[in-house]
């Protein structure tokens, strides 16, 4: 497995197409964040992850973790505690951290930037520090004083890192089954004790600390979502003055063995009277959580997104070296005894497919990451707001698209290498094992649908919707007389409109009949999502034509080549969603009674 | 012991260079741009040479446009005390790069000029030698290991028969060679800090120095398309077809 950051789409997209330094200057500090600053991160960031971190990933795969059940630890593979410490050398656990922490302050768009290069060269090593990011932010807004200054500067130096703890054994999306109970003790901590399983990077040894971030009930808490708190509890004992002291009763009791992220640790974890420490309010812990996980969601997104850029990579050379039969037109290399098999149409709408994918994905990332950006550090609390309903509309949605393309994509990567696909040496298929993970954690596709449809549309008034639809309004009558991108700003001006309409036919259904919210739902996602990747490619297309361009002929005409395909061959199946949410509940309801026995 | 260090800007590595139609150079609008990977290999040596307490200040050198001070900040992210850029519209060929280099000695007063052995652009693999011939100081070229002892610089160079061993006496030139050494990875605060490090500015004029050409370039072209091969049925044949093409 080969991989390349494509640092020259990355840098298009945030500078030339959301301007992203003419945004940073708006923000404290953010006149620092010049474009050559982070040009210059972003190329050592490249070269990091194409040279050190990318060769382990197949190690990673074939070596995987190891429980010990004498010691009840988890030793992850070889190469990765190599890669992890000249991660942490090389100071990148510190780049989005607050300078008052010790870390490097670079914007959160950056960082996403980066993290995507990540997810490309190794998956399942970047799960390590993704939770670490997780929990720095859960710290950050409901820590105490304390917490954050003994916590937040060892997670951003990488000498701790963070996990998230909410699943247990019969209490997996529906939250409000949760058991773990809390203590309270006379010296102000509590006692946490009960069992959490499919905990990423529970245990491991690449850090020299573990913090945990755990839901569990106070005894006197009320039952369902609202008797749930927020406790952090480290592996080694941590005192307020910052000293680390025994062994906390907190353990690996195993590991699962999975399809595929073999080199990240999902751990069962008990939890024997193991020392904590509230974080935030009382029954409050799931508002506080949800912090964490927006970051995870769009995190896990980065994730599909890096395996299809890789899996197009490795696809895309191969199709070029392999020769198999003739172009149907005649041969294309007649001094070869057969033509690549790049010549044939069906390849390249399977490469197509993901290269429109990746490219429309990274825009959708870097545009959300700017949105936080904005939420977290914009002076003008009417910008935050904005930004904030806009981010809460689109992480479900790129979250779930960008996972269950990177499911299609990276299946497409295994077919286009034929037999080889299937075969492990050619790396393909891990792709295609690591990415099927992505659309079941951190709330499923199914979750997620739900969650853009029933809660940010029909709860919230669709006040996201509305913000994105008027910016995609603005856009189409602004580009109305550009004539080079005329018809694909037509039809993402037909597009937003019939969004419009569909929104409206849900809610009046769902007036009558509730059920017509998880009937539509997924559907709807999936139309929001094509439509949405339209908007951003039209944009990126506007953006090679304008007068002020400065990159290269090759790219401009690479980027028209594939906003054109993006129209012409996958914005369609908008009609099949389309249709889907327009058949209503029945035929997933009463209608199939009968066949479901 | 001071030592300066040549960082070029070039096309980076990976770009795929394509002749312009017109034959009047190539398309690199908008190409990256990066430090000449042999002048990066220059810099790794001399900041051992400070790590190793041997010197005490590594100056970067860049010669071209305004965004050349793109590559001297990577010098300083590398480590690199201060950097220097020599600004010039004009083109750079080995001669005026290396009447430059004679004019920062004479005011930096370094004990070593360690520069790449050649660019990826042009590969002229000149500018060290006339360096050397203009500041009449003994140079050691294509060094693929250097030991600094006292006024002494040891250099094994890579030279078509094997290994050749130099010693030279300081102030020296030397042009390194691709195996001397892997340059480091940039650490992320090293980065941020090098926005702080000094750096200065001298128009090439001010050198009474002039860009000019000393090579006169009539035309571009790329390389001939590679033909189609034929199987030849046995040694005769093939000794027959190669007479025939005028190549035995």
């Amino acid at each position: 497995m080969k991989y390349t950051a494509p640092q020259t789409d990355m840098r298009f997209v945030l500078f030339d197409v959301f301007e992203a330094t003419a945004l940073y200057a708006a923000l404290p500090g953010g006149e620092q964040h010049g474009r050559e600053l982070i040009e210059a991160i972003l190329e050592e960031g490249a070269k990091f992850c194409e040279q050190v971190l990318a060769p382990t990933n197949a190690i990673g795969d074939s070596e995987g973790c190891h429980y010990d059940q004498a010691s009840q630890s988890v030793t992850t593979p070889k190469a990765f505690r190599e890669a992890y410490d000249r991660f942490v050398e090389g100071g990148w656990t510190g780049l989005c951290g607050d300078p008052a922490y010790g870390g490097q302050g670079m914007p959160e768009s950056v960082g996403y930037v980066f993290k995507e290069m990540i997810e490309s060269a190794n998956v399942a090593w970047g799960t390590y520090p993704l939770l670490s990011a997780g929990a720095v932010d859960a710290l950050t807004h409901h820590g105490e004083q304390w917490q954050r200054e003994v916590f937040i500067p060892r997670i951003l130096s990488g000498d701790w890192t963070g996990t998230m703890c909410l699943t247990e054994p019969h209490c997996g999306s529906d939250l409000g089954l949760l058991r773990t109970r809390a203590e309270p003790t006379a010296d102000g901590s509590y006692r946490i004790s009960g069992t959490k399983i499919f905990i990423t990077a529970g245990d491991h040894d690449l850090s020299k600390n573990i913090v945990h971030l755990v839901l569990a009930r106070l005894p006197d808490a009320p039952a369902g979502t609202r008797g749930i708190s927020m406790f952090i509890v480290p592996k080694y004992q941590v005192a307020r003055d910052g000293s680390v002291g025994e062994r906390n009763p907190v353990a690996a009791g195993s590991i699962e063995h999975k399809m595929g992220l073999k080199g990240s640790a999902t751990c069962v974890m008990n939890f024997d009277g193991a020392e904590g420490f509230m974080i935030g309010q009382p029954n409050r812990g799931l508002a506080a959580m949800f912090t964490m996980m927006n970051t995870a969601r769009l995190g896990v997104g980065v994730q599909g997104l890096g395996l299809i850029e890789v899996s197009h990579q490795n696809a895309l050379a191969y199709a070029k070296d392999r020769l198999q039969m003739r172009s149907l037109s005649g041969p294309k290399r007649p001094d070869k005894p057969a033509d690549p098999i790049i010549v044939h149409p069906d390849v390249r709408r399977m490469l197509m497919t993901q290269k429109a994918c990746a490219e429309a994905g990274r825009a959708l990332c870097i545009y959300s990451a700017l949105q936080v950006d904005l939420v977290s550090r914009h002076p003008d609390a009417s910008v935050r707001q904005r930004a904030d309903e806009l981010l809460s509309f689109l992480t479900p949605i790129s979250k779930a698209m960008l996972t269950e393309l990177a499911i299609e994509c990276t299946s497409h990567g295994v077919q286009i290498l034929g037999g080889h696909g299937y075969i492990h040496e050619w790396g393909l298929e891990q792709f295609l094992r690591d990415a099927r993970i992505t659309s079941i954690y951190e709330g499923t596709t199914q979750i997620q649908a739900l969650d853009l449809l029933g809660r940010k549309i029909m709860g919230q008034q669709a006040v996201g919707l509305r913000h994105f639809l008027g910016e995609i309004g603005s856009f189409c009558t602004a580009q109305a007389a550009n004539a080079v991108i005329a018809p694909w700003v037509t039809s993402v001006a037909r597009h937003a409109q019939d969004w419009e309409v569909l929104t409206r036919e849900i809610g009046t259904r769902a007036a009558q009949n509730a059920e017509e919210i998880g009937a539509a739902a997924v559907d709807y996602l999936f139309y929001s999502g094509y439509v949405s990747f339209a908007y951003l490619l039209a944009r990126e297309a506007e953006a090679v034509t304008r007068a002020s361009y400065t990159g290269t002929a090759e790219f401009r005409d690479a980027k028209l080549a594939t906003v054109g395909f993006y129209f012409d061959r996958l914005l369609p199946r908008t009609l099949t969603h389309a249709a889907g949410v327009r058949a209503g509940a029945a035929s997933l309801t009463t209608a199939v009674e009968a066949a479901l026995v | 012991m001071k030592i300066l260090v040549g960082l070029k800007r070039v096309v980076d590595y990976t770009v795929r260079v394509q002749v312009k139609p017109d034959g009047s150079g190539v398309a690199i609008d908008g190409a990256k741009m990066s430090v000449n990977p042999f002048d990066e290999i220059a810099l790794e040596e001399a900041l051992r040479l400070r790590e190793a307490g041997k010197a005490s200040e590594v100056v970067v050198v860049s010669i071209g446009v305004a965004a050349c001070m793109q590559q001297i900040d990577t010098g300083l992210a590398m480590g690199a005390n201060r950097g220097i850029l020599v600004k010039t519209e004009g083109a750079i060929q080995p001669l005026t790069a290396a009447r430059v280099f004679a004019k920062l000695c004479a005011k930096e007063q370094p004990d070593l000029v360690i520069l790449g052995k050649q660019a990826i652009d042009d590969d002229a693999n000149q500018t060290a030698q006339m360096l050397a011939a203009l500041l009449d100081q003994p140079q050691a070229t294509f060094a693929s290991k250097v030991e600094v002892d006292g006024n002494v610089a040891r250099v094994t160079r890579e030279v078509d028969a094997g290994l050749e061993t130099l010693e030279v006496d300081l102030p020296a030139v030397l042009s390194v060679d691709l195996r001397l050494n892997t340059p480091r990875f940039i650490k992320l605060p090293d980065i941020m800090k090098a926005k702080s490090k000094p750096r200065e500015t001298i128009e090439l004029a001010s050198l009474g120095i002039e860009s000019g050409d000393h090579l006169a370039t009539t035309q571009h072209a790329p390389p001939p398309k590679r033909q189609k091969g034929v199987i030849v049925k046995d040694v005769p044949e093939l000794i027959a077809a190669l007479k025939a093409k005028g190549l035995l």
